[in-house]
């Protein structure tokens, strides 16, 4: 049978090749003009002396039809959203709307400089007070900072929040309580914040277990980092009561919110006793990833943590004016210079204009609904570790696969054949073998079905013909990429190949 | 709502092959008592006119169509339309971090180009896949320098960007590293007596900004002997990148930290930027930060893959070099394409164009009746004048005329009194140096 028989979605097509933009490189090749100067001529030798510099190595030297031949050929080796389905669990890939995109760009915001005069900067100080207020109505918290750039930086943000806040009752305490499905951003923010990590087991359920919560949080702990709905998609059902068992020994809640696409307008962290969360815009909020960022995360607090957060924070003044207000004596200081990642509070803003409260709730609603109905389409083709009810994720394992010789890897792998993006592999760490499949509200039911009858596919595959998903992907530019031996003498670099002989 | 594919009909066919009865059995999980039976209190859905028609109102309150003489860390150089036509492929913009490398080479690929031009620019041999910004990348490198010495105090210049040093305060705080601060000399360079001082035995790290925050350019290689000699490694952040067109690479750093939105990144009131970290080669397995490297598969093709995956926080969880996994992808690749359009012969020329604008600006400004403050030593494209009026008042006057004056330094060093920190790039015109001179003159 035709190996590729079962393969609906995707075909294989021409595919330019394309070396390195060095090796196209000739000397006199150019894609600039500058306009001839309005100001005398300098000699820059005379100007910077020793300083000046004489030879620019190996930029490369190409005319423009290059550049783009070389940038689009590129693009054209990367699977997208645009493409299809991109499953990765906890990573939210939904659709990134052109109009954010487009107001993103427009010329008073790209050009605005972060230092201009606030009176002549009252459209993009309005822009980060309306993204401020519905972000915060959004979690039912008190306040918010948009300065982190990204959710392990607003993960530092909110823990160093939460130090600053013990500091000033007076003991910063010692531990981080972090359950043990939780993101590596968690330990490695908590270790950056000078704190020491200790790991709390999940229930049977996959979720945190009061007892042994209770047995662990003592006058050291400073707060747990929970991420909810965890990333086995199980909404933490005893989460008020997890709050409180922190609350009464002094402790705070912190919630990482990068599962926030299964809350939105349906359930807000602030009702149910979190003190502290960071958002990820690049998620939650259809900020693109742009191939790996920029992100954006905000992080939103309690009334109790507000005097903590990083200076400056937007403010109305008296005379009806936005500014910044920078007279924050007690904030953990800056964790960016300026203002944060702007450019993704604008696009943030205009997704949450386009969908309005009842866009947003249906937003929630669909994102459940797909990876429900993929639960439910899978099981039995793949081993469901948990029966905990799932919400916007859900997480198999390869155990059915695993006497075949074949692991999540393999599966993932196969998976680009299909014509998709693999789900996650291998996380989180509570279940051996993940495949973490997130489909976000942006799939249609045609293209889940297509998804669904790949899964089964492979499945199918496995029992009779292993081998093809081990070796897979088979119709990709590349093969399996010899990761070990890249670590093992890293070339993180291009150098010319007379030089390279050389040595 | 217009981004979700799904018909009526199909929400309740899924909802049946399930076995749910409504949405709401699937929110179930959920107890009663923290269910949000409201409305967000957030504006009603808008229409795509609306939003564009919102954020035009904006932006045409948010300084459109100023000249500016800001500079301060964040640079209005000239883009090049095909950064934006390129950058706003699909295909790059809303993909992932290229976790899975056969189908992520196009990202791979770009980000193996960025990591060689940095290198290429800074005089290092290594160069990583971005950091959020020049600010948290100049605290990492820190932080990197004490983990390679084993030792933990920091020695930082006043002339590194105020806001540099407020982060780098913030994320050292709790990490055991005492920061000392080190002066400025009558030339604005580093004073080597207060460098001397700040830095001994235990010094893991001394970081110099240059071109520094005065725009005055530092005696890197004399600085790296005196640091070396102590046995601490020496860090340089390069907050203007288009300084490197024409200005020699600190090849004498141990680790350079740069912000690179001089290269084609729009200011956009303040981020996204682009930060990255370059180092000697032997200092690679401490460094923060992505790192993609050369593979082959199979066959022996060439490709690229993420890799020294070993220092970062997926797999080393509490003991990483670093916390940060979302970087400035998009961002390095906007740099990337610019350094392409520019490259070798177009960054010397772009990089002494601004030379001569802001060479002129400081003489004609000096004809005016200021004075240049920190005249002893070479420098790029800011400098600094002292005015006998507020530099406030000045760029009142000057808004009036739709400029933007340069930055009054007084909130950062209230020592400089009415000075102001200029910026002139290619894109300032002399008509506009003209009319500021009018006004810095009284």
């Amino acid at each position: 049978m035709n190996p590729n028989a079962k393969i609906k979605k995707a075909a294989t097509h021409i595919s330019q090749n394309e070396g390195l933009i060095f090796e196209k490189s000739a000397p006199g090749k150019k894609a600039y003009k500058l306009p001839p100067l309005d100001v005398p001529e300098v000699d820059p030798a005379e100007l910077l002396g020793d300083h000046m510099r004489n030879d620019l190595g190996e930029l490369p030297e190409v005319s423009e039809i290059e550049i783009i031949r070389h940038y689009t050929r590129l693009s054209t080796w990367n699977y997208a959203v645009d493409h299809g389905m991109y499953p990765l669990g906890s990573c939210t890939m939904k659709y990134n709307a052109r109009v954010n995109e487009y107001v993103a760009r427009l010329m008073g915001l790209a050009e605005a400089h972060p230092y201009q005069p606030e009176r002549i900067s009252q459209g993009a100080l309005r822009i980060l007070k309306m993204l401020s207020e519905q972000l915060i109505e959004i979690t039912g918290m008190d306040a918010i900072t948009l300065q982190p750039a990204a959710g392990a930086h607003g993960e530092l943000t909110g823990i160093l929040m939460v130090r600053a806040y013990l500091e000033s009752r007076g003991n910063p305490r010692k531990k981080i309580l972090i359950p043990d499905s939780a993101h590596g951003t968690n330990p490695a923010t908590a270790a950056m914040s000078g704190y020491t990590v200790e790991n709390i087991k999940s229930n049977a359920a996959g979720m945190v277990d009061i007892a042994s919560l209770e047995a662990q949080v003592n006058q050291d702990v400073a707060a747990l980092m929970l991420t909810n709905p965890n990333t086995l998609g199980v909404f933490e059902q005893q989460i008020h009561k997890i709050a409180d068992v922190l609350h009464a020994r002094g402790a705070l809640l912190y919630m990482d919110g990068a599962n926030m696409n299964a809350l939105v307008g349906k359930v807000r962290p602030g009702d149910f006793g979190a003190d502290v969360m960071h958002l990820n815009l690049h998620k939650t909020f259809s900020t693109p990833h742009g191939g790996g960022g920029p992100g954006s995360g905000p992080v939103a607090c309690k009334k109790a943590l507000a005097p903590f957060l990083p200076a400056p924070v937007v403010i109305q003044k008296r005379d009806g004016t936005l500014g910044f207000d920078y007279n924050r004596p007690k904030s953990i200081g800056r964790v960016r210079m300026f203002y944060g990642n702007f450019g993704m509070h604008v696009r943030a803003l205009a997704y949450i204009m386009a969908n309005g409260p009842d866009g947003l709730r249906q937003t929630t609603e669909d994102a459940v609904l797909n990876a429900n109905y993929i639960r439910k389409k899978l099981e039995g083709y793949y081993e469901l570790p948990y029966a905990t009810p799932t919400m916007h994720e859900v997480v198999f394992s390869d155990h059915k696969q695993t006497p075949k010789g074949l692991r999540t890897g393999d599966i993932a792998k196969r998976l680009i054949d299909y014509g998709f993006h693999p789900y996650t592999v291998s996380f989180p760490l509570v279940v051996h073998g993940a495949l973490m499949i997130e489909p976000t509200e942006s799939e249609s039911k045609e293209e889940l079905d297509l998804f669904i009858d790949a899964m089964k596919a492979i499945a199918e595959e496995a029992e009779h013909d292993p081998e093809r998903i081990a070796t897979a992907p088979h119709n990709t530019r590349i093969s399996r990429l010899d990761e070990v031996s890249a670590a093992r003498k890293p070339v993180l670099r291009w150098k010319p190949q007379t030089e390279a002989v050389a040595k | 709502m217009r981004y979700l594919p799904k018909s009526p009909a199909d929400r309740e066919t899924m909802l049946r092959d399930i076995g749910a009865k409504s949405i709401d059995d699937l929110f179930a999980a959920i107890p009663g008592e923290y269910r949000l039976n409201r409305d967000l209190k957030i504006p009603r859905q808008y229409g795509e006119s609306e939003i564009v028609e919102f954020f035009r109102e904006r932006a045409a309150n948010s300084a459109q169509g100023f000249a500016t003489f800001l500079g301060a860390g964040a640079y209005s150089h000239y883009r090049p339309v095909v950064i934006d036509s390129l950058v706003s492929r699909g295909e790059f913009f809303t993909a992932y971090t290229p976790y899975q490398p056969e189908i992520a080479q196009g990202t791979l690929q770009s980000i193996f180009e960025f990591q060689t031009m940095i290198c290429e620019l800074t005089g290092m041999d290594v160069a990583n896949a971005s950091m959020y910004d020049g600010s948290t990348g100049a605290a990492e490198a820190l932080m990197m320098a004490a983990r390679i010495t084993g030792k933990s105090k920091c020695a930082v210049a006043s002339t590194v960007h105020p806001e540099y040093r407020e982060v780098i305060t913030t994320y050292t705080r709790y990490q055991g590293m005492p920061i000392t601060t080190f002066g400025y000399a009558k030339n604005g360079r580093v004073d080597l007596d207060t460098l001397d001082m700040a830095v001994d035995d235990d010094t893991a790290g001394v970081l110099i900004q240059s071109p520094n925050f005065f725009g005055t350019i530092e005696d890197v290689a004399a600085l790296a002997d005196i640091v070396h000699s102590k046995g601490a490694l020496l860090i340089v952040s390069i907050a203007e990148a288009v300084s490197l067109g024409i200005v020699k690479p600190p090849a004498e750093a141990d680790i350079v930290s740069m912000e690179a939105q001089s290269f084609g990144v729009p200011l956009g009131f303040g981020g996204p930027y682009c930060g990255v970290i370059a180092t000697k080669e032997k200092f690679v397995r401490q460094m923060p930060g992505r790192l993609v490297g050369e593979a082959r598969d199979k066959q022996g093709r060439r490709g690229f893959v993420l890799t020294l995956s070993t220092r970062e926080q997926h797999i080393r969880r509490e003991k990483a070099t670093s916390n940060i996994c979302t970087n400035q992808a998009l961002v390095a690749l906007m740099c990337s394409i610019f350094m392409s359009v520019y490259g070798r012969e177009g960054l010397k020329e772009l990089a002494t164009q601004n030379l001569a604008k802001a060479n002129f600006a400081a003489r004609r400004f000096k004809q005016a009746g200021a004075t240049v403050l920190f005249d002893g030593a070479p420098r790029f494209n800011e400098f600094v004048i002292q005015t006998k009026t507020d530099p406030y008042a000045i760029n009142d006057k000057l808004l009036q005329q739709k400029i933007i004056g340069g930055f009054p330094l007084k909130k950062f060093y209230p020592e400089l009194d009415n000075a102001a920190l200029w910026c002139c790039t290619e894109t300032t015109t002399r008509a506009s140096i003209d009319a500021a001179a009018k006004e810095v003159a009284l």
